[in-house]
């Protein structure tokens, strides 16, 4: 109910100066430059959920990241160096100004930590694995998205493993530090690691 | 029935807040209703879109049915690997959005004086009205098919007791039985859908039937995601060899089905071949919905012509159309299509009604297509108007590679699942 609730006044509150009072201060001008950043969001709404705040189970919520984070990942996916199974061709599909534009629309929005199942005896010590290897970049248990790092906590599980899987299995290239800090990770603790920071994870709702 | 007067209030501006319980009502200045035609996927995307727009637009939603199938995924209720009640939504979170809900028929749009009219015998007044009636099915296109025998051969094409009765065919069918698909000719909603329907019955047929198989009878040439899904029947269903789970017979073969004997559960191909089913599933040649064409909104090829921008009909100014029932050139019939359109629309209506100029478009369509288990792909493309409005244009497009690995066609199962609890919710929630 909060979320409906949320989802409701934000959506009320961006269209109704998007689009019925405002609109046409605020949109006139841009009609010759191209769509609103309302008109390009809801482009994206249909998958990633009302104000990006994903229903899940495996796509995740993109509202609420850092702006550089969205903005390096979108390119990322148009230029083919985040692998993806459908982003890659949707990226292609927006310029880079209106990346820009769907950026500053989502960074706005408010991240909606996802009510999903976990396995509660892996919480403890997930924990501790993210403080000690990932809570530098990913900070406040991974809620953070300062330092333009993804946001973890609350972050659909499917999609979290999928990102390790992604990382792990070099098909996509973490910045340096991450590197270091996976590598000694898995070293240690192997796959039960990532099931345990997962479940830390979706754990903060 | 307090809604249904209040549909007759005509004093143009004069909205009482009487009928919307806890919805907060701006008083209106110049009249601002839109009566929307259809509760489907576009009609109920569009109304809470204008509500969402301009919460001062007076928005009445009129379908008939008090639930809503979704056809998307009815595929996995045909396999048994989803329940009809995953796939059923109500009104409620429309409502939520202020919007009126009225579960009636329309039998008449009269674009002279902005008045739809109903079976009930209700007049609504509109200052704009959409018009989202889904499609329509030429039964007369095959000889001895009908809605009374899809009663008992179904098309399955709408979702509800018709997936139902087709389920449960399947379910009765002996062990070695024939299903036969009769695939319909462009354009039609759901273009990947009859294949990924193939699909997902070889893989009941696979687990429980084994002896059995599917035959898709095809008037085209060639088929959505053809490759894909070729490439997946081979790997999953044995595609093309004396064992194949599933044969498709198209244009070349003239294989597309003409006539129907319900008796004898027989269909004649163009060719002449005559082809036994135990189970039966014609899907005919479709038009825009019949409201679409009653109330004159379709051209002589059956579908409704329209400005790409706005959705607003080329032949009767005041009425937009969209979704499935519309010739929105360039974008397929789908339900995300549908879903992205009337966000345009709605967009450009609000607009208009406050007097402005609508804004730029922009336009989205992804479709999942899940072949068998851990196995789905997708084709998604990403539209713009053109310049000169001729058609909507694809800025980026492109289906799964043929090469995607075992990894991406199983994340693309999840993705398709989230994919639908997202836009459903977006619709609906």
């Amino acid at each position: 109910m909060v979320y409906k609730t949320l989802t409701k006044a934000l959506l009320i509150a961006s269209m109704s100066i998007g689009l019925s009072s405002g609109v046409c201060a605020a949109d006139a001008p841009k009609l010759k430059m191209g769509a609103s950043d309302t008109m390009l969001a809801f482009t994206c709404v249909g998958c990633h959920g009302n104000n990006g705040a994903s229903n899940g189970p495996a796509i995740p919520t993109i509202a609420g990241l850092s702006n550089e984070y969205f903005i390096e990942v979108m390119k990322g996916y148009a230029a083919g160096t985040v692998p993806a199974t459908i982003m890659d061709r949707i990226a292609k599909g927006y310029t880079e100004d209106e990346i820009k534009q769907l950026a500053s629309f989502f960074v706005s929005k408010t991240f909606v930590k996802a009510k999903q199942e976990f396995d509660p005896k892996l919480v403890k010590a997930g924990g501790k694995l993210h403080d000690k290897y990932c809570e530098k970049c990913h900070a406040e248990g991974g809620q953070s998205a300062e330092d333009d790092a993804g946001v973890l906590a609350g972050q659909w599980t499917p999609y979290v493993m999928n990102m390790f899987d992604d990382f792990n299995s070099g098909r996509r290239e973490a910045p340096k530090k991450m590197a270091k800090q996976m590598k000694n990770m898995m070293a240690k603790e192997g796959e039960a690691g990532l099931h345990a920071l997962s479940s830390y994870y979706a754990s903060q709702q | 029935m307090k809604i249904t007067r209040r549909g007759f209030i005509q004093t143009a501006g004069v909205a009482t807040a009487v009928g919307i319980a806890g919805v907060p009502y701006i008083a209106l200045g110049a009249g601002k209703k839109v009566v929307v035609v259809g509760g489907g996927t576009g009609g109920a995307t569009a109304a809470k879109y204008l509500r969402i727009a301009d919460p001062s637009i007076e928005v009445t939603v009129i379908e008939p049915n008090k639930d809503y199938y979704t056809c998307y995924l009815s595929n996995e209720v045909l396999s048994g690997d989803r329940s009809l009640d995953s796939i059923k939504f109500g009104y409620e979170g429309l409502k939520k959005h202020g919007v009126n809900v009225v579960h009636d028929m329309v039998t008449g749009i009269d674009a002279a004086a902005k008045v739809v009219k109903t079976a009930g015998g209700q007049s609504f007044s509109y200052d704009r009205c959409v018009v989202a009636p889904g499609v329509d099915l030429s039964y007369g296109k095959i000889e001895g098919y009908s809605a009374e025998v899809a009663e008992k051969i179904p098309h399955a094409w709408k979702a509800g007791p018709q997936t139902a009765l087709l389920r449960s065919q399947l379910e009765a069918m002996k062990d070695g039985g024939t299903v036969v698909i009769a695939a319909p000719p462009n354009p039609f909603r759901c273009p990947p859908g009859p294949y990924e329907r193939a699909s997902q019955i070889a893989m009941y047929l696979q687990n429980n039937k084994p002896k059995s198989k599917v035959i898709i009878l095809d008037p085209k040439a060639k088929f959505s995601k053809q490759g894909l899904f070729v490439g997946a029947w081979k790997k999953l269903y044995s595609f093309g060899t004396e064992n194949a789970l599933i044969e498709w017979h198209g244009q070349q073969e003239e294989a597309g089905v003409v006539k129907v004997d319900p008796g004898s559960m027989t269909v004649t191909t163009a060719f002449g071949d005559e082809i036994k089913a135990d189970v039966l599933n014609l899907i005919p040649p479709q038009t825009a919905g019949s409201v679409a064409i009653g109330a004159g909104l379709t051209d002589e090829k059956g579908w409704c012509p329209i400005n790409l921008g706005t959705f607003e009909s080329k032949i009767h100014a005041g009425i937009h159309v969209l979704g499935d029932a519309s010739d929105a050139i360039g974008m397929p019939k789908s339900g995300y299509s549908a879903n992205s359109q009337a966000k345009v629309c709605a967009a450009a209506i609000a607009a208009m009604l406050n007097g402005q100029e609508p804004g730029t478009p922009s336009y989205v369509n992804t479709c999942y297509s899940i072949a068998g288990k851990d196995y789905a792909f997708s084709v998604a493309a990403v539209y713009r108007l053109a310049e000169d409005g001729s058609k909507i244009e694809a800025v980026s497009s492109g289906v799964t590679p043929a090469d995607a690995t075992a990894e991406q066609f199983r994340r693309d199962v999840a993705y398709a699942h989230s994919w639908f609890r997202n836009i459903t919710h977006d619709i609906f929630g």
